[in-house]
């Protein structure tokens, strides 16, 4: 379980995030929405241990993350950054097994490569796992770190923006994937997202940030509304349902 | 994998091959007397050698950055400073230069220290980005270098000279016990940075995919940048600076091996540097006929080489 408490980040005097306190609900697809600015990725940078908080504090099963051995915590939580920039040439499999670093330590075992087989699988690149990433698309990129992070095997997987760059195809592909891992595998996936429809149709749970508060937090059906959006997004947003599926249409609102 | 285990083979067997060439050639009359020299030289050249390969190379994968070296730091102007102090007000006549142990063990501490207080109060990951702490030293290796240029117009011009011979690498003549003493502390250096060797792999992914796979960063980074400072601290005390070779050796070996593992390249790029000194100092010695020395000659290649990393990275970049 995880469990934000009172959590402020300012950059300068400026407060990004803002006294936030959000539970985690396991087994559940959690989105992080909100307009630019809002502290989403801030927020998710703290979760991870990548920032550490000005105050407040996270909690994994009950113990502050920065008291959690880092190894320790690789095993049960992991994150993925929207910008992936590797100076060294690797190939989509080497890549992917660093995903097994926390349990293995960099000597692959057999175990780790039945996980490694596995989330290659799942992600769809058995015929470009030996390709070097620098041959890749932007698309096909991403969609090797994600498997990176499936195969690191964590309770908790954190994700952010994972559909930049991702064309639409793609983007469905993924977000099936994140589905089938709370759903079948029992994962708790937490996710900055952009696009307000991927929110809709896919996640459990919407915590909505503006001005780096909660302006919002609940199961998705009492977020995507048209008056809890106004309160989000300053914009008056029909909602639609199609093929069970609740849909934003912002495109010609204000 | 085992394409490059045969390229590390045929590296090892040129380096022996070079260092057999050197031991034996032309060796006429006192092999007693020239033989054992010619072998200290030797050691000297391969513990200088897989120090500064080791040092560049995961300086390199922290600052994520092929261009750089850990002289970026101001840790062998740091050497020049200690050595100029010491000529200008004890002089060349004094137990500080005279006694080489006193010497050695001045220069190695002063730098180690050096490196120590500049990470203390540079080094706030969370706070400052690894660039500004390189920027700070490089800030601090100008004004210190100015500072050394500065005292040195001021030293006797015989004094500057015998100076200068401190401050050009050699390897012509080591105390064999410094070498030993060098070794060991080398050889300690080595054991802690091959038990760190797989997570420095996972460094090479950045800071946020390290953190993620479990590496405590902050640790790490500071570890590393302690270890490679004894590194270049003791080679520099024992042979004088040259560190810049680092530079051209990691580049040859991340341009020869095609891997992400820092085992094979630390042991390419220290098998090509003790090629690169062995090789250097016999074209000095039998070539040039000890009229040049062998930083000269590194400087002028390794001049070249970077040059031409600088223009393929600009153009890789644009």
């Amino acid at each position: 379980m995880i469990e934000i408490k009172e959590l402020t980040k300012r950059f300068g005097s400026k407060p990004v995030v803002n006294n936030v306190s959000v539970k985690i609900q396991p087994r559940a697809i959690t989105s992080f929405i909100g307009p630019n600015g809002a502290g989403k990725s801030t927020l998710l940078s703290m979760v991870s241990r990548l920032l550490d908080a000005d105050t407040g504090e996270v909690l994994l099963d009950e113990s502050n993350v920065k008291k959690w051995k880092s190894d320790q915590f690789a095993k049960r939580v992991s994150i993925l950054k929207q910008s992936n920039y590797l100076n060294v040439r690797l190939t989509v499999r080497e890549l992917i097994s660093f995903g097994r670093y926390p349990y293995s330590k960099g000597r692959l075992t057999d175990e780790d490569e039945q996980f490694i087989d596995q989330a290659i699988d799942y992600m769809n690149l058995g015929d470009m796992q030996d390709k070097f990433l620098d041959e890749l698309s932007g698309g096909q990129k991403q969609r090797a770190f994600i498997a990176m992070v499936i195969a690191q095997d964590t309770d908790y997987i954190l994700l952010d923006e994972p559909l930049n760059n991702l064309d639409m195809k793609h983007s469905v592909q993924i977000m099936k994937i994140l589905r089938k891992l709370v759903d079948e595998l029992g994962k708790t996936v937490v996710i900055v997202l952009h696009d307000i429809n991927f929110a809709s149709v896919y996640s459990d749970y919407i915590v909505a940030l503006k001005n780096g508060s909660v302006v919002k937090s609940g199961p998705t059906v009492e977020i995507i509304n048209r008056d809890a959006l106004r309160e989000i997004y300053d914009m008056d947003i029909p909602v639609q349902e199609q093929n069970g599926c609740r849909i934003c249409v912002y495109f010609n609102s204000y | 994998m085992r394409s490059n285990t045969k390229k590390l083979i045929i590296l090892a067997v040129i380096a022996i091959i070079s260092i057999l060439l050197y031991a034996f050639y032309d060796i006429k009359g006192g092999f007693d007397y020239a033989f054992p020299r010619r072998m200290m030289r030797v050691g000297a050249m391969v513990v200088t050698g897989f120090a500064i390969a080791y040092s560049t190379v995961v300086f390199q994968t922290i600052t994520r950055n092929r261009i750089l070296t850990p002289s970026i730091m101001g840790i062998d102007s740091m050497y020049e400073v200690v050595q100029t102090l010491i000529f200008f007000f004890a002089g060349s006549l004094s137990v500080w230069v005279v006694n080489q142990y006193l010497n050695f063990a001045t220069s190695i501490v002063v730098m180690v220290l050096f490196a120590l207080l500049l990470y203390r109060f540079l080094f706030r990951a969370d706070k400052y980005p690894i660039y500004l702490m390189l920027l700070i030293g490089m800030i601090i290796g100008t004004l210190l270098g100015s500072l050394v240029t500065f005292l040195q117009v001021l030293i006797d011009p015989i004094e500057f000279l015998s100076l200068q011979n401190r401050l050009f690498a050699s390897f012509t003549n080591i105390k064999v016990e410094l070498l030993y003493i060098s070794m060991g502390i080398i050889i300690i250096a080595f054991i802690y940075g091959y038990r760190i060797m797989s997570q420095l792999d996972v460094m090479s992914l950045g800071r946020e995919n390290a953190i993620n796979l479990g590496i405590n960063y902050d640790r790490l980074v500071m570890n590393i940048l302690v270890l490679s400072s004894v590194l270049i601290a003791t080679s520099t005390a024992l042979v004088g600076p040259i560190t810049f070779f680092g530079l051209i050796v990691a580049n040859l070996s991340y341009q020869f091996l095609v891997t992400y593992k820092h085992s094979i390249h630390i042991l390419g790029a220290g098998l090509i540097s003790v090629i690169a000194l062995v090789g250097g100092q016999f074209v000095v010695e039998h070539i040039f006929e000890m009229k040049t020395t062998l930083s000269v000659i590194i400087n002028f290649i390794g001049g070249i080489y970077f040059i031409y990393l600088l223009l393929k990275e600009s153009r890789a970049a644009g």
